[in-house]
């Protein structure tokens, strides 16, 4: 698989699904890191929270630039078939935005610390992003038939 | 959603008939990405009525001369 061989909404769809894991896993070191020896629920999670939404954003957005700049014939390039994977991936994804909506609400109704409410929402977005990305993914590659 | 197609089609030859017509050529004619034709061409993806007529329209010949759908085994008779 060359690059020649992507069209330039795949290359944008490996960006997200990169930069998603990546500033999750990052957020996660963090979290980790500041709870030796106290419980996760005393970590100050919120900074590191917004730091990683924040830098996603801005990193999805570089690498979308990125993407333009080193294949400028294919910018802005989208055609049916696109749009129709893009859906696809997207109706795949919302699951898991739904799962992570509906934990908030059961830990929220339990009455349990934020920290476990504002993560379980952060899982469920970043699940999304990354199961609609894998599944565009697949879809360019092994195949896309339309119902 | 991702399930292997009936529909099989002549783009490849049609397109070596034309002056050996490239698949960008034939993408851009019909405003899609050249990865679009590649995986119409392996199967990989189903176009649109519309985009097969168009498809159709380019190398001048009926629809089914393009595509062709094969009866499979597991068709209901």
């Amino acid at each position: 698989m060359t690059s020649a061989d992507m069209t330039s909404e795949e290359k944008n769809t490996w960006v997200y699904a990169v930069v998603t894991f990546c500033s999750y896993g990052a957020y996660l070191a963090i979290i980790l890191g500041r709870a030796r020896g106290i419980p996760l629920t005393a970590v100050h999670y919120v900074g590191p929270m917004l730091w990683s939404i924040g830098g996603a954003i801005l990193a999805s957005i570089l690498g979308h630039v990125a993407v333009g700049i080193a294949w400028p014939k294919d910018c802005d390039k989208k055609d049916q078939r696109d749009r129709e994977i893009h859906q696809f991936g997207e109706y795949i994804g919302q699951s898991f935005a739904v799962i992570g909506g509906v934990a908030a609400l059961v830990l929220s109704m339990a009455e349990v610390a934020h920290f476990w409410i504002a993560n379980a929402i952060y899982l469920g977005f970043v699940l999304s992003a990354l199961l609609g990305s894998a599944a565009k993914l697949v879809a360019y590659r092994r195949g896309f038939q339309s119902c | 959603m991702l399930k292997p197609t009936r529909v099989t089609n002549s783009i490849r030859a049609l397109r070596f008939a034309r002056g050996e017509m490239t698949q960008a050529d034939l993408a851009d004619r019909i405003g899609v990405t050249r990865q679009t034709i590649i995986a119409i061409e392996q199967g990989r993806y189903s176009p649109s009525l519309e985009m097969a007529f168009q498809i159709a329209q380019v190398f001048g010949v009926p629809l089914d001369e393009v595509f062709q759908y094969s009866d499979g085994e597991g068709e209901r008779k």
